[in-house]
């Protein structure tokens, strides 16, 4: 008896060991403690006021309409109903649609190249080209349209230059057939540096021993490329990807610039951001402008959260 | 006045163009009333608060408004006048709408053209001047001036500028290539086919679609596509006047007789320079930008009356505004006493002539110095007297839209792609009137076409 109970013994704590944490817990539960909002309640405070009330209140304004004449009214969901069916609105998202799908893999594939180039340690001087890459992402985006908009004009600028050498109209960057093209080049121009730096980052943190591994291996450098560095930076792809989809639904600042010069081919609704703009500031319809930010926003998030899960489900493979 | 102001129209009211009282009653929970300007406030009321005085803002854009507020606050030196330029036209109104919305951060008194006094007017947000007794300054400004700034008897504002337009041409250009100066338009499109034969890197003018100065063109044509008769609104941008302009500009562009550099751009300021732009048909404030932006064209521009269908002379308003007392000011005695000697002083029109500006003041456009002098840049011309000889001929009976400013901002959007595809301008104005009447019936006015 003795010795079973000596064997039972070390099982003996383990039954007690286990209600014992447990009893506590419910202590808290049936006493819930505030003590702790103390210390997270500036930053909800902060939180509510900066996050929640503005998208709250965007939420609040397009439910009404407010006319010039006839004041403000309640409409439900009217201007929901009024954003499906508004073409200009559907114009402008395909127009930014398309500039993502084509847009988007040009600028991460020149970052992506950017970033192994400079990562290969086969380069000299490879801190100048890291600093002369990321260069326009550090200029402010309205100076930089602006200087390309001098590049582009087409009767003083590069452009015209390049027409008066050549004879003939053979750069027209604001015409309707390249005017994407144009605002494409600039963008990626600006954010390529950018991302350039983010896959640099996440290059830098593979551990040397993969590398030595595959020297040992004899894989050669392309090997090492698409058998270490791609996966490796697979969540930085990712990141960026879903950085870029937001900017390019976004885009405002470039076509908003170029607009004095290329006045009728960038219209009042070229991208949904200017659209917005529009309705809110020369329309003064606040309400609908509100509805066409919240939708733009919906769809972006739904688009953004597709890519990420589609990203993380091939981290795990 | 400054650039950009061409992109204003210039807006003559009958008085009964827009019945605001009948609306206002609606609109005062709107717009915030600071118990201001109303009542038994007078004349005199203006010099006890010059007497009192205190700060005031002002937003303006116009080129003379810091000598102009240093000149007062000299004469004043109790009062400070706090100036600020919020932007250039629109970017002004933008500003200016939202602190209307919000309430508060308005100026005191503000800058506003013409063709966007009515918007203000409209939304109850401005004084009306008459309480103050600035109603007796009528006869010192010129007939289409006080009818702007007029509105369903109210006195909105008070005039600055005036923009009756006229031709500009490059003299030197015109007589490198024989061409006479053209008085029709059926001239002045032989003119742009002769120029551009000759040397295809010229062109007669330069349009690539502008609001204020198409607008301005089809008031000049006879064209009354604007009616306004309080809420209910009719657009006819197909009226006789209308369709006349549009189809005479028509041959410009079907031709391919304008540049397509766009108005005040920097590219634009070079081709006034070097003869690339031979001409322009804009208001008279047009020399004093010629003066300040494009010196080298100095000595080669001259003045000539706008051409006409005709031949008889008419002309039309493009561009000019003045300024209006905000119902947010707090102090709108001082505020009004400030704009009072801004736009009637003398000392005050004679900082803002020198500026460059084109008065709208009778006094100065009939006195004898402002007519003969003679202008340097314009190679000794009496520039003022073909100025003031437009604005005698201005067609009377024009009116804008009561949200003219965002009528203009989709002008780009429909007629500026007929400018664009180089098609029928009667098109994208047919497609412009569409979607201000589905405007105007979306904001509550009864629309028709």
């Amino acid at each position: 008896m003795t010795t079973l109970s000596k064997l039972d013994a070390p099982e003996a704590p383990s039954p007690s060991t286990v209600p014992a944490p447990a009893a506590p817990a419910r202590k808290v539960k049936s006493r819930p403690d505030w003590r702790g909002w103390a210390f997270v309640g500036p930053f909800m405070a902060v939180f509510v006021l900066v996050f929640i009330a503005p998208v709250a209140y965007a939420i609040y304004l397009s439910l009404f309409r407010e006319q010039l004449m006839g004041g403000n009214a309640f409409v439900g969901l009217e201007n929901f109903a009024e954003v499906f069916a508004d073409s200009q609105f559907w114009e402008s998202f395909l127009r930014v649609l398309l500039f993502l799908v084509v847009q988007v893999p040009i600028m991460l594939v020149l970052a992506l190249a950017a970033a192994l180039a400079i990562d290969s340690a086969r380069l000299h001087v490879s801190g100048f080209f890291r600093i002369v890459i990321f260069l326009p992402y550090a200029v402010p985006a309205v100076v930089a349209v602006l200087m390309w908009g001098f590049i582009y004009g087409g009767n003083f600028g590069l452009a015209g230059n390049i027409n008066d050498l050549l004879g003939f109209e053979a750069v027209t960057p604001f015409a309707r057939e390249w005017i994407l093209v144009s605002i494409g080049n600039i963008v990626t121009w600006e954010f390529v540096g950018y991302n350039m730096l983010i896959f640099y980052a996440a290059l830098r943190t593979i551990p040397n021993e993969l590398y030595e591994a595959a020297e040992l291996d004899g894989a050669g450098p392309f090997r090492v490329i698409t058998g270490i560095k791609i996966p490796a930076l697979r969540g930085a792809i990712v990141i960026s990807t879903i950085f870029s989809i937001i900017g390019s639904f976004q885009l405002f600042n470039e076509p908003n610039i170029l607009k004095p010069l290329a006045p009728n081919i960038i219209t009042t609704f070229f991208t949904p951001n200017m659209y917005a703009y529009n309705l809110s500031f020369s329309g003064q319809q606040y309400n609908y402008s509100a509805t066409v930010a919240i939708v733009m926003g919906l769809i972006t998030a739904v688009i953004a959260y597709v890519v990420q899960l589609r990203g993380s489900r091939k981290e795990e493979r | 006045m400054t650039t950009k102001r061409s992109r204003s129209g210039f807006r003559r009211m009958a008085t009964a163009v827009v019945t605001v009282a009948a609306l206002g009653g609606a609109l005062v929970a709107c717009a915030p009333s600071a118990g201001a300007g109303t009542g038994d406030a007078s004349a005199s009321d203006l010099e006890a608060a010059l007497e009192a005085g205190g700060t005031i803002t002002y937003w303006s854009w116009t080129p003379s408004a810091e000598a102009q507020v240093a000149a007062f606050e000299e004469a004043y030196p109790k009062v400070d006048v706090k100036l600020v330029n919020a932007g250039t036209n629109t970017e002004e109104y933008t500003k200016l709408q939202n602190a209307i919305k919000a309430g508060s951060g308005g100026p005191d008194v503000v800058q506003i053209e013409y063709y966007a006094m009515p918007q203000f007017a409209l939304s109850d947000s401005l004084v009306d001047l008459s309480a103050y007794g600035l109603d007796e300054l009528e006869d010192q400004y010129t007939a289409s001036t006080w009818g702007s700034v007029n509105i369903d008897g109210k006195l909105y504002g008070l005039p600055q500028d005036s923009g009756p337009m006229a031709l500009f041409y490059n003299a030197t250009v015109f007589e490198q290539f024989g061409i006479a100066v053209p008085t029709t338009w059926d001239e002045y499109i032989a003119a742009g086919e002769q120029l551009h034969a000759a040397d295809p890197t010229k062109y007669i003018t330069s349009d690539t679609g502008d609001s204020g100065f198409a607008t301005s063109m089809i008031w000049q044509a006879g064209g009354h596509p604007f009616d306004v008769d309080g809420a209910d609104i009719t657009v006819d941008l197909a009226d006789e006047g209308s369709a006349k302009w549009a189809t005479t500009w028509n041959q410009l562009l079907e031709k391919d007789l304008l540049s397509d550099i766009p108005g005040w751009s920097d590219e634009w300021f070079k081709g006034l320079g070097d003869g690339t732009i031979a001409s322009l048909v804009l208001g008279a404030w047009m020399p004093g930008v010629l003066e300040s932006s494009v010196p080298d064209g100095a000595g080669d521009w001259r003045v000539a009356p706008m051409p006409t269908y005709d031949g008889e002379p008419v002309s039309a308003e493009n561009g000019g505004g003045g300024q209006a007392v905000l119902k947010q000011s707090k102090n709108p005695a001082l505020a009004a006493a400030f704009l009072k000697w801004l736009n009637s002083d003398p000392e005050s029109i004679k900082i803002f002539g020198e500026s460059g500006g084109f008065p709208s003041t009778v006094a100065e456009l009939e006195s004898e110095e402002f007519v003969n002098q003679e202008s340097e840049y314009f190679g000794g011309q009496k520039i003022n007297e073909v100025l003031t000889q437009a604005a005698s001929d201005v067609v009377p009976g024009w009116s804008y839209l009561p949200y003219q400013v965002y009528a203009n901002s989709i002008f780009g959007d429909t007629v500026g792609q007929a400018y664009a595809n180089k098609s029928d301008l009667n098109d994208g104005l047919a497609t412009w009137q569409e979607q201000l009447i589905d405007y105007g019936n979306e904001q509550g006015f009864d629309v028709k076409g």
